[in-house]
């Protein structure tokens, strides 16, 4: 059992990375991106084509994927989400759930049905594990990806508190209207943290690709594991998204323990299960769930 | 200048609504009539129009008037065939269950809208989905279904194929009159006057007393209950049940495909873009994942730039109004020399909508 | 040449006209005291002059040049700052990130963290605390030094005595004396008339969005502002604009 706690621990680590993108973003932009998954799917599959291809691997493609989905991360602030997030509220979902369905597709029309991995690509790290006292056994590669996901959260976590262009983004986040008045850039902010948003789903999707199987519609379960780690954590907090991935993963876990079809169902309860106590002890709603401060308005 | 010019003059119809109410009456009694010179594929299609109608009037109640936009209303859509294939196994008619199914799906979502509700905006919207993608899981765990080999409406094979066709599409249409009847009474009713303040600024409609979270569940738990019965119809045309088609999220996503090309907030919009998604899934279905790339690319390009839909746009265009659900205030042109009431004359003329 | 000059500026909420077809010039070391009820637009004025509102309307010139169309952020870079009514401080920063995001246009200058910490020495034990957790004044005069971190030529204060105690208020201004008699250009928004017109050299009192009376601070007597304050002007001055 202790085993499996471990194993459980060291998959939220895969859950905090995939999340802390969209918890990001959504701090920032108050935008929730529904082709989050989609587009972690969409790394997966460009390492794919480069190690597949150009026998380029996974971790060297990194080097091209990521600065690609920096730009795209940026393009999408500029050109899609900036508009449609002017239009209110609601319309940034409608146009970042028809992004999701026109990537789905497109990745099917191009890669086909075919369920794919890099694990082939990555030689042994894909099974060779480490043994650990009381005879447990730990994948070289969960560690890496959960020590890859604490590498990132406290990079995001410096970044922010220590360089002026982290403040810029929390200025922003906070009320873009003032950042405006003492110099910020708001949009440049935005299109900033989306580019660093979308530079954590490139790597969430590399590490997908390297753990388990994906194929052209694998994004929409992403999205989903990435909005309850996050919503368990608290988006607030970047130490909290990855709390919130290690209960999901554990949740799944136990779920897997209860029913063979249990895993999914584990997690998707668990996550009501704190939606639940949360809004019935704050009554605040998600957004004092999520420990943000109501954004001023001017 | 006499008071009688100065009072503004308050309507509730245009002489184009009225003619259109006689033509919406027409229209019904001649779909009604249609099954007898239709061929059996034809009748199938109308079917599947209906039941377009019927998801796209019911996320547009949903996400267009209740401001609640879910990407989990397949939830429902599963459910309503879920429940019917219970119920008929229990030994009810088949026919019979799909509504009763309909009133069962009704019937939870009131529990769940008490929770839900209290998210707002992406979170709901996603929230939902959480809840479609735990449903479609649970339902797996039954027996009778077989986790995804699925199970079928067996009890209906017991009718002929013609009659059962034939009675299919009658439910399919008397459903959607009857839906699409409920929705408009509501809108017209003393709830419409709160849906649309809702609409327009939920903070301000609280504020000045309307019952938001009472009116929002109001809309939730009919668009559950209509849904229920749209993926219940479907399940009786197609007979088979398999979970992944029922709890698919493509269902959502060509309700929002439909609801946004029509005109999202547009009584007149939902139907509009049902129409639209039919013939290009007429013409287009074949071509397979291209054309699932172009309704979402169509649905991005519709919330870039045209965010009102097509109803929507020629509405504030051309004021016009075939299903006036809401009130028009014309006031009198040389209404005085101020300068501040011409603009906001113009301004209550594209205020007031549907 | 005016440092700032404003030319038949119009800003609109919506449909309602804040600001009517304002014109005014302010000289390089000038103190302006902008006055007026509540409503009369002057906020709304301020805000256009710092780029938060985009005039429909009318020109706003910096050293001659137009800015009309110039975003708020790249304003503070070109020497304008605004410490907005309410203070509008980012209430999860603390109050040194908050004088640091003051510096992000770059502009050259002499304003550091230390320098504004020992112009506001109440500010020096609370240099890390979070600026949500201060009591009114420290908030204000960290509104303030976040403005001058950006180094700015014009200066712009939108009733920075609101919500605070008369003491405080004392202190604050005696702050600002040295700003001012430093050389620094301000525009300020002050609801007490006397001190309104004590610390300024011109003063412009607003009536429902335009310019009611104009004039030097120590050329005008106060029952003209008052008159011209609530409208009362109108009668006997013809000279203002209809």
């Amino acid at each position: 059992m202790s085993n499996q706690i471990v194993q459980g621990i060291l998959l939220g680590g895969y859950y905090a990375l995939i999340a802390c993108g969209l918890s990001f973003m959504f701090s920032v932009m108050r935008i929730i991106n529904l082709a989050h998954g989609s587009l972690a799917v969409f790394s997966a599959y460009a390492l794919w084509w480069l190690a597949s291809r150009f026998h380029i691997s996974p971790f060297v493609g990194l080097l091209i994927v990521l600065p690609l989905m920096a730009a795209i991360g940026w393009a999408l602030q500029r050109f899609l989400l900036e508009r449609s997030a002017r239009g209110g509220a609601l319309l940034p979902i409608l146009t970042t759930f028809g992004l999701a369905i026109v990537i789905d597709n497109a990745l099917f029309e191009q890669f086909g049905a075919d369920t794919r991995s890099l694990a082939p690509y990555i030689g042994s790290l894909s099974y060779d594990s480490w043994e650990w006292p009381g005879s447990i056994y730990v994948g070289k590669l969960a560690v890496i990806m959960f020590a890859a996901a604490v590498t990132l959260l406290g990079g995001l976590q410096l970044f922010l508190t220590r360089t002026r262009l982290g403040r810029s983004i929390r200025a922003t986040s906070e009320d873009p209207d003032t950042a405006g008045l003492v110099g910020v850039d708001a949009r440049r902010a935005n299109a900033l943290a989306a580019a660093i948003a979308m530079v954590t789903v490139g790597l969430a999707g590399a590490f997908l690709g390297m753990r388990a199987t994906f194929d052209p519609y694998t994004g929409a379960p992403q999205l989903l594991f990435a909005f309850e780690a996050a919503v368990i954590g608290g988006a607030g907090s970047l130490w909290g998204t990855l709390l919130g991935g290690i209960v999901l993963a554990l949740a799944q876990t136990l779920g897997a323990q209860v029913h063979p079809q249990g895993f999914l169902i584990g997690g998707h309860v668990a996550f009501l299960i704190v939606l639940f106590i949360r809004l019935s002890t704050s009554g605040l709603g998600l957004r004092g769930l999520l420990r943000l401060p109501a954004r001023k308005t001017t | 200048m006499s008071a009688v010019s100065t009072s503004p003059v308050i309507e509730r119809g245009t002489p184009a609504s009225r003619i259109s109410a006689i033509a919406v009456v027409v229209i019904i009694v001649l779909l009604a009539d249609a099954p007898q010179f239709l061929s059996a594929g034809a009748v199938d299609r109308m079917t599947a129009l209906f039941i377009y109608v019927i998801l796209a009037a019911m996320w547009n109640a949903l996400a267009g008037f209740g401001g609640l936009v879910s990407v989990g209303q397949q939830v429902f859509f599963g459910l309503g065939a879920y429940f019917a294939i219970r119920l008929a196994d229990a030994g009810l008619n088949p026919f019979a269950s799909l509504f009763v199914s309909a009133i069962i799906v009704g019937a939870i979502s009131w529990p769940m809208s008490l929770f839900m509700l209290r998210l707002r905006n992406g979170e709901f919207a996603i929230g939902m989905w959480v809840i479609a993608a735990l449903t479609h899981l649970l339902v797996n765990l039954d027996r009778l279904v077989q986790g995804e080999t699925g199970t079928s409406l067996i009890s209906l094979n017991v009718y002929d194929a013609g009659a059962r066709r034939a009675t299919i599409y009658w439910l399919a249409l008397a459903a959607m009159t009857a839906l699409l009847a409920i929705l408009f009474g509501l809108l017209r009713g003393s709830t419409g006057a709160a849906i649309r303040a809702i609409r327009d600024n939920e903070d301000a409609a609280a504020s000045v007393g309307v019952r938001v979270t009472g009116t929002k569940r109001l809309l939730f738990v009919l668009a559950a209950f209509g849904i229920g019965i749209a993926g219940a119809l479907w399940l009786a045309t197609s007979i088979t049940f398999q979970p992944k088609t029922y709890f698919n999220v493509q269902w959502t996503a060509y309700m929002i495909f439909m609801v946004l090309v029509g005109g999202i907030g547009t009584f007149e919009g939902a139907i509009l873009g049902a129409l639209l998604f039919f013939l290009i899934e007429t013409w287009f279905g074949g071509t397979g994942v291209w054309y699932l790339i172009g309704l979402g690319a169509t649905a991005v390009l519709f919330s870039l730039f045209l965010p009102r839909g097509l109803w929507g746009t020629l509405e504030e265009r051309f004021g016009l109004r075939l299903l006036p659900v809401g009130y028009r205030v014309r006031l009198p042109a040389n209404a005085t020399d101020s300068d501040t009431v011409p603009t906001s004359q113009q301004a209550t003329a594209h205020r007031e909508k549907a | 040449m005016s440092l700032l000059a404003i030319e038949n500026l119009v800003v609109r909420h919506g449909l309602l006209q804040a600001v009517r077809g304002v014109s005014f010039a302010i000289e390089r070391g000038e103190t302006l005291a902008l006055v007026g009820a509540n409503g009369a637009g002057k906020t709304t004025l301020l805000r256009a002059i710092a780029g938060a509102h985009q005039p429909t309307a009318g020109r706003v010139l910096l050293d001659g040049a137009d800015i009309t169309g110039v975003p708020s952020h790249k304003r503070v870079g070109m020497g304008v700052a605004l410490v907005p009514e309410g203070r509008k401080l980012f209430v999860q920063m603390t109050v040194e990130e908050n004088l640091l995001l003051g510096k992000t246009a770059g502009r050259p200058g002499d304003w550091s963290v230390e320098r504004v910490l020992d112009t506001f020495p109440n500010l020096k034990p609370r240099r890390h605390a979070k600026t949500g957790h201060l009591s009114g004044g420290e908030q204000q005069a960290t509104a303030i030094g976040r403005a001058l971190m950006s180094n700015p030529e014009l200066l712009l204060l939108d009733e920075v005595s609101l919500g605070l105690s008369p003491l405080v208020v004392d202190r604050v201004y005696a702050s600002l004396q040295g700003l001012i008699s430093s050389g620094t250009t301000i525009i300020l928004v002050e609801q007490d008339l006397n001190r309104a017109l004590s610390v300024s050299d011109k003063v412009i009192c607003m009536l429902e969005g335009r310019v009611a009376l104009e004039g030097s601070s120590k050329g005008v007597s106060r029952d003209e502002v008052t008159k011209a304050y609530f409208g009362l002007h109108r009668k006997s001055a013809g000279s203002v604009p209809a």
